[in-house]
């Protein structure tokens, strides 16, 4: 689909002013951090400039001309600035070199139609940079998190020693905390003794109905949908106010039971929608057939019916159980003390005195989403083949 | 058998109804077969949707209940809400002398079971200096009781005694009962019986004797028959003694009359209590205006004052009217929340379209490497989301340092980007993006890339290819992904509860604040029902648009 162009070298005029220009942009950065702006426009665009040049016409060989670039420049920040300079040194480096020769080779033609003008190409690219831009807005907050937790330092920044990449700067203090406190602990005791009871009640019902739904014949079907999907929709603030009202009413408020039922509720939604899209694409021939060969209905869902819609129940599942396990209005409404769950802790944490230990525990959840994350995207995969279609 | 198979093989003969092959008819067999079919549907369903309807709906529903509900004033106040009735506010002048009577007999028995401060916090709402109102008057009326306690007992000192009370009052078969019954015994205490004909003779002090009574048996759990009798008795022992009824006591021939007779001839020459001065004397509040029409208005069970509160409004003489400029809270919240929401829903479309677009256009191995980079965000709790926006927008954080660093801001004037508008925007623009990538990325890939090629080759430029042609059919994703992240902003908690300080909250916020902190449970459930009404609005809006089948989680 994408056409190949066929590709040249560009003339010097072209390609020299163009790295130059990326490069007083670069220097505009480093040259603000250290006093003057525009002395650093104009030794950026010195550099990169001559730096183009050299590389394509003097060095010509492309892997030792941009090793070079690196190393050089890695080594001029380490004299510079250390260890946080030299990284940044490297990083310029393999940059540079790397964009020098893309400009010179013209390669940047060869993955856009042949047909574009100058002005496309270069809005073409300016484009996907500022998607790039949006995509690392969207992930920051997680990476950024990560090495923070390893913090020597009660601090939520990156210290001088962290910056100079010095052992001590970094410890796991923050994940001793979090594995030795008390309160921690209980805290995701809780949780684990909530989310999966929750889980269990919301996927027997949830999948139940979701089989009843996807009959032929379910008399007022949008409505029952609607109420069913209901709790996905109404706010969480409102559900959690409804439920602390009537769960105090009849006596459920602070315990242990009524988390878990107003957990299950929250959770059906997820899996009413994913089971119901699942069993779409179920071929209801299968039932007949095992019907027909003597089958019982309980031995048909069971040998027949369950095996190809259990991607689906699953994944339905992790959704409701990553409900429970993250929600934290409804549990600050409808539980007590003893019902203190994990995100009630942490929310504690924030609201009240923040400590870096929520950045250990951010991290680790973190590390739970990408498991379950995993684990749904690869029983997604596994249903489609299942259903006969392709994964994509 | 063979009645079906000619039917179905001549089907323009009429040889009578089709049959089934057990001999039924067609229509009625197929009709039964159709009705199992539903009904197994439905048992299925029905497990789940008993379980939402007790779990969920039923909560909801108690929400909107509690939001018109009003019965505290009522059940607190009975006899002095049933007087007020025909009380004309309109006079200008304070109620007359019955209705503070009533008033002494509601607020003495609400102070005995503790009731009354609850009463005063629910009209201190509505009117400021209720609830020390009422407090103060809780302490008040037993005074205005003991002036006919003190007369009664300085006359006889048979009537200080619980028992002897209790032989007037009680039946003999009660008092035969009582008299056996001992505390330590474990059996309930026999309750309380009056004596025959005496409702007639004494009244009111009757009706009070058997509140006191059921009082005393059912919440104090103490012993009846020892307990002496509240000051309300003998203010209304009094009021029997001199009614209009007294002619009758002389026909009491029980336990106690020569006493009874005899107090009723020593009543004629007792001090009275005016109830209106005493009132009066307790707080000035009780002889103005502000307080009774308070009181009338918010007698009926239910109520629309909660909602009017949650729209600025309040009750007055000549219907709803705006409160004054000052206290207008609710309308400014409102319209923060719709304004930060639609700032929110913009922030996403604009930074969501060109990601959905790059990301349907890209060859599927390099779309779902850059999917996960959407995805994962998607999948992390949220707290942690929060929690590390919270971290980097901090004063001393990761964004503030490097902005200074790169010498955008200066050290000594770090940006504001937390505890306000700013902070809350920001936050959650991050955590709700994800939600119109998914919807917009869903319908870019329906939309072939031909179209766009074919624009240009007619000689479109490429804004006029994009404008004219892919926009308007991306406009059904930009639909439902504004309409999701919007209603799903409207509603949302605790993202600003931890990063919008105090400026940068939502309703929701004040709603979780009149829960847990100023107990003010109408007006909660009254803004919730407000918050809800317009989050079912727009979901109805994205069924219409979008269909709520066609919801899809994770890609």
């Amino acid at each position: 689909m994408v056409a190949l162009t066929p590709i040249s070298r560009k003339p010097v005029g072209f390609y020299v002013p163009t790295a130059a220009a990326a490069g007083a942009f670069a220097g505009l950065f480093v040259g603000t951090s250290q006093g003057s702006g525009l002395l650093g426009i104009i030794i950026g665009a010195v550099i990169a400039g001559v730096l183009a040049f050299v590389l394509t016409q003097l060095i010509k060989n492309e892997p030792i001309a941009r090793w070079g670039t690196v190393i050089g420049f890695a080594i001029v920040g380490l004299l510079l600035g250390g260890i946080p300079a030299l990284v940044l040194g490297a990083i310029f480096g393999w940059f540079f070199g790397w964009f020098s020769f893309w400009l010179y080779e013209g390669r940047y033609r060869a993955k856009v139609a042949p047909y574009l003008t100058p002005g496309q190409v270069l809005w073409h690219f300016t484009f996907r940079v500022i998607c790039g831009a949006i995509l690392i807005f969207l992930i920051t907050p997680i990476l950024v998190v990560m090495p923070l937790s390893f913090n020597a330092e009660n601090f939520f920044t990156f210290t001088p020693k962290m910056l100079s990449f010095d052992p001590d700067g970094y410890s796991l203090k923050h994940y001793r905390d979090f594995f030795t406190s008390s309160a921690w602990q209980g805290a995701v005791w809780n949780s684990v003794k909530i989310a999966p009871a929750a889980t269990l009640l919301s996927v027997s019902f949830g999948t139940l109905a979701a089989i009843g739904l996807s009959q032929q014949h379910v008399p007022f079907r949008r409505a029952i949908m609607a109420i069913l999907i209901s709790p996905m929709i109404v706010p969480l603030i409102i559900s959690a106010a409804g439920m602390y009202f009537f769960y105090s009413r009849v006596g459920l408020q602070g315990t242990y039971l009524g988390v878990v039922l107003a957990h299950a509720a929250l959770g059906i939604p997820f899996v009413i929608i994913t089971v119901t899209a699942t069993l779409v694409g179920f071929d209801r021939s299968l039932t007949r057939a095992a019907a027909n060969m003597g089958a019982n209905p309980v031995t048909t869902f069971f040998r027949v019916q369950m095996p190809l819609i259990l991607p689906g129940v699953i994944s339905g599942g992790l959704f409701a159980f990553i409900t429970s396990f993250d929600e934290v209005v409804v549990v600050l409404f409808v539980g007590s003390a003893g019902q203190k769950t994990l995100p009630w802790q942490m929310f504690i944490g924030l609201r009240e005195q923040i400590s870096p230990t929520i950045l250990a525990v951010a991290t680790i959840l973190v590390g739970i989403s990408i498991c379950l994350l995993t684990v749904v995207e690869l029983l997604r995969r596994r249903s489609e083949r299942l259903r006969g279609m392709s994964p994509g | 058998m063979s009645d079906t198979v000619d039917a179905t093989n001549t089907p323009g003969e009429k040889s009578g109804p089709v049959l089934a092959a057990d001999g039924t008819p067609l229509k009625r067999s197929l009709r039964r077969a159709l009705r199992r079919q539903k009904m197994s549907a439905l048992l299925l369903i029905a497990p789940l949707l008993i379980f939402i309807l007790i779990t969920f709906i039923a909560p909801i529903a108690d929400m909107l209940f509690r939001s018109v509900e009003n019965e505290i004033v009522q059940d607190t106040l009975p006899r002095t809400t049933a007087i007020l009735e025909t009380w004309d506010s309109e006079s200008g002048s304070i109620p007359d002398a019955p209705v503070f009577k009533a008033l002494y007999q509601d607020i003495f028995i609400a102070q005995e079971r503790k009731l009354h401060t609850r009463l005063g916090s629910r009209l201190n709402y509505e009117l400021t200096g209720a609830s020390s109102l009422f407090r103060k008057s809780g302490r008040g009326v037993g005074d205005i009781g003991e002036v006919y306690q003190d007369q009664f007992e300085d006359m006889n000192a048979f009537w200080k005694k619980g028992e002897n009370w209790n032989d007037i009052l009680g039946s003999d078969a009660w008092l035969a009962e009582i008299k056996s019954w001992k505390k330590s015994s474990g059996q309930a205490q026999p309750p309380f019986e009056l004596r025959a004909d005496i409702a007639e003779i004494l009244p009111e002090t009757a009706a009070f004797y058997k509140i006191f009574a059921d009082f005393t048996q059912n919440e104090k759990n103490s012993n009846l028959y020892k307990k002496d009798p509240w000051e309300l008795i003998y203010s209304s022992f009094y009021d029997d003694l001199t009614g209009a009824n007294a002619a009758r006591i002389d026909t009491y021939t029980g336990p106690g009359a020569a006493e009874l007779s005899e107090a009723k001839t020593a009543a004629a020459s007792f001090e009275t209590v005016d109830y209106k001065v005493a009132f009066g004397d307790i707080d000035k509040d009780w002889v103005k205006m502000p307080i009774w029409d308070t009181i009338r208005a918010y007698s009926p069970r239910f109520t629309n004052g909660y909602f009017l509160n949650a729209v600025d409004m309040q009750k007055s003489e000549d219907g709803p009217e705006l409160r004054p400029e000052n206290q207008r809270i609710y309308y400014t919240l409102f319209m923060r929340t719709l304004f930060m929401s639609s700032v929110i829903t913009i922030s996403c479309i604009l930074l969501g379209y060109p990601v959905g677009w790059i990301l349907a256009n890209l060859p599927a191995r390099t779309a779902n490497l850059l999917m996960i980079l959407v995805l994962l965000p998607f999948w992390t709790s949220l707290l942690v989301r929060t929690s590390a926006w919270k971290v980097m927008l901090q004063q001393q954080g990761v964004v503030n340092d490097t902005l200074v660093w790169l010498g955008i801001v200066a050290d000594d004037s770090r940006l504001a980007l937390i505890n306000n508008q700013t902070g809350t925007i920001i936050a959650m623009t991050h955590i709700l993006l994800p939600f119109m990538i998914l919807p917009l990325y869903s319908v870019m890939q329906t939309i072939p890339p031909s179209y766009l090629r074919a624009a240009k080759s007619l000689g479109a430029t490429n804004w006029t290819a994009f404008w004219r042609v892919y926009f308007p059919q991306s406009v059904p994703g930009i639909g439902a992904g504004s309409i999701l992240v919007f209603i799903l902003s409207i509603g949302y908690y605790i993202t600003p509860e931890i990063v919008g300080g105090t400026t940068g909250t939502f309703i929701s916020n004040r709603i979780a604040y009149h829960i847990s902190s100023s107990l003010n449970w109408g007006l909660a459930a009254a803004l919730g029902a407000i918050l809800l009404a317009v989050v079912l609005g727009l979901y109805y809006a994205y069924d219409k648009i979008v269909g709520i089948d066609n919801v899809k989680l994770g890609g």
